[in-house]
């Protein structure tokens, strides 16, 4: 059977990939803009990044609601594509602004960074939006290839270098089953068309079931699923903490936003097939991510557990597959952004040049020294352990109604329990904050006006996103509502010859 | 003609031993080769496919991932020599400051 591929059906449409180009163009102009800086004064490179952001942010917006579908498919404009966009581009501008003097201070290579930051979120883009198999791994590599240099970019840090070095090795790793499974997923189907897998139905062809086992494979390492999750640890902890940040949000955004397209959007036909797999994966994320989170001492390695724990209870979501669940797993990736984003801003606040500051022992006493820091600290725990009213708790809470509507009772039960389990460990450090004395001595958060505020704006968003849900919920429901919208002009390969 | 299924045999074959090299093998350089073989593998059964298919979708995939491939390769290769300047080692197993 071929597939006939009529050059009429192929539309070139702009508007849905001119935010990458303004991505993509903005980080060659910062690597060029870069050559006549030095690494010591790298901030303007900093804010020139922050305008690219802000237009790619404002040419976004015109993209919703549109519904569009560009180079035959490939590239899909629809709400949801939008809504990570918009998260994704937030989420750098908030990564730019919490690098603006840690950059300098560390003494790591300005341009090189920014230009990589960029480049990243242009690949994490690419991913949301993403209509075929192969697009998606396109962004994934662009994407990944930027942060394992970012990762090593404290050239002459052992850690850094070894962190680069375990995300590189995995990441290419799962990539080798990632596309394995796209090449089985193609086998069976003669398509890599996503919007040509939503035919599919119960009973398919064990080279697709095969394929998609491995797509699952490739997707459980990039966020950080267990028994995928091995290399997670090492590369949070030795990697520069405002790329361990990018990391625990960009990555996973991206991430998370492919996976639900394929499976939640595109794979629904075959739900009965993957979602047992998931209902494992969901819960031995969820325990293992926060029992061995009980266990550690810094906290830059608990957040990376924390983040696992945190892939735990999307995956929740995702095993019930439902379109309540897909709004709220959206919703709680918004929340889980900007929580992650603050604490590691916080870190960041803490750290002085050779002396990173990110045991809790460091924390003793930040209440009385440094009331702001340690209030600031204290709400985005608070909310990572879903203490109402702030974000984390009603995306916890509408994961957990949704799944609990849909009858998986002891998957909710199992999560809840985890969720107070968690409670320990994020609690630790705020007691740590206010009732101990003798912690590190802390750089005045005053001086540094960038880093302040990247810090209250996680702070606002994570507090308002919780108080004041609905205009999110609603964004989120419409954002995954559109991506089952029509598909594309006609260029669907026939499934059965 | 070879039917695509031995084809997609090799593939098989080829790509578990990739996942065993990355498995087994302490050296990274090795390591990092058996990534290379996995995603030769995965071309193999692309082309084959493609093949068995009659169109020519597979047959540009190979082309982004060797491209791909190679955008790695230079990073990867980067970073291993990054590795040995520090360290004096490319041994997976002496490079355990964090544990794994």
């Amino acid at each position: 059977m071929t597939t006939a591929v009529s050059l009429a059906a192929i539309n070139f449409n702009w508007l849905p990939i001119l935010p990458l180009l303004v991505v993509t163009a903005g980080a060659m102009v910062v690597l060029l803009a870069g050559v006549r800086v030095s690494d010591r004064d790298s901030e303007g490179l900093g804010w020139l990044s922050l305008v690219v952001i802000a237009i790619a942010v404002a040419t976004s917006l015109p993209m919703l609601g549109a519904q569009q579908v560009t180079f035959s498919g490939a590239l899909v404009a629809d709400d949801f594509t939008v809504f990570f966009y918009i998260v994704i581009l937030l989420a750098a501008a908030v990564i730019v602004l919490m690098s603006l003097d840690y950059v300098a201070d560390e003494g790591l290579p300005g341009a090189e960074y920014y230009a990589l930051v960029l480049f990243a979120t242009a690949g994490m883009m690419l991913m949301a939006a993403a209509g075929d198999l192969i697009i998606i791994f396109l962004g994934l590599e662009t994407m990944s290839i930027s942060v394992y240099i970012l990762a090593g970019l404290a050239r002459t840090d052992v850690r850094s270098n070894e962190a680069a070095m375990k995300y590189f090795l995995l990441g290419a790793f799962s990539t080798g089953f990632l596309l394995y499974g796209i090449a089985l997923v193609y086998g069976a189907t003669g398509t890599i068309k996503l919007h040509a897998l939503s035919t599919l139905a119960v009973g398919a062809s064990p080279m697709l079931l095969l394929g998609v086992g491995l797509l699952l494979i490739g997707f459980g390492f990039k966020v950080a699923a267990v028994p995928f999750h091995m290399w997670t640890p090492d590369v949070y902890e030795g990697a520069p903490t405002s790329v361990t940040a990018f990391m625990a949000v960009g990555v996973k955004l991206a991430a998370f936003a492919a996976f639900l397209r394929v499976f939640l959007v595109h794979l629904l036909g075959v739900q009965s097939d993957w979602s047992i797999v998931l209902w494992v994966l969901a819960v031995l994320t969820m325990t293992t991510g926060n029992i061995v989170a009980l266990m550690q001492t810094n906290l830059k390695r608990m957040l990376a557990y924390s983040a696992i724990a945190h892939a735990g209870y999307i995956l929740v979501a995702m095993t019930v597959g439902s379109s309540a669940a897909g709004a709220a797993i959206l919703y709680y990736l918004l929340g889980y952004a900007f929580t992650n984003l603050g604490a590691f801003a916080i870190l960041i606040a803490m750290a002085r040049r050779g002396h990173p500051h990110e045991t809790i022992a460091d924390l003793r006493g930040l209440g009385t020294r440094e009331p702001a820091l340690a209030g600031a600290m204290a709400i985005m725990l608070f909310s990572l352990t879903g203490v109402p009213p702030l974000a984390g708790f009603v995306g916890k809470f509408s994961i957990f109604s949704a799944a609990l509507n849909a009858g998986y009772v002891w998957l909710v039960v199992i999560a809840v329990l985890n969720s107070v389990m968690s409670a320990y460990y994020y609690l630790r450090p705020i007691v740590a904050m206010y009732t101990d004395t003798g912690g590190a001595e802390v750089v005045r958060i005053g001086s540094r006006p960038a880093l302040i505020a990247a810090i209250a704006i996680a702070v606002i968003a994570t507090v308002i996103i919780g108080i004041y849900p609905q205009p999110y919920m609603a964004a989120s429901t419409s954002a995954f509502t559109s991506a089952f919208g029509k598909p594309p002009l006609a260029t669907t390969a026939s499934l059965h010859p | 003609m070879v039917p695509p299924s031995y084809f997609m045999g090799l593939s098989a074959v080829l790509f578990c031993i990739g996942v065993l090299g990355v498995l087994l093998r302490r050296n990274i350089i090795i390591i990092f080769m058996s990534i290379e073989l996995m995603l030769n593998a995965v071309n193999l059964a692309f082309v084959a496919l493609s093949r068995a298919w009659g169109n020519v979708d597979g047959q540009a995939i190979v082309f982004f991932v060797m491209t791909v491939a190679a955008a790695e390769a230079a990073v990867g290769l980067g970073i291993i020599l990054m590795i040995f300047r520090n360290r004096e080692t490319v041994n997976a197993d002496e490079i355990n400051l964090m544990r794994w």
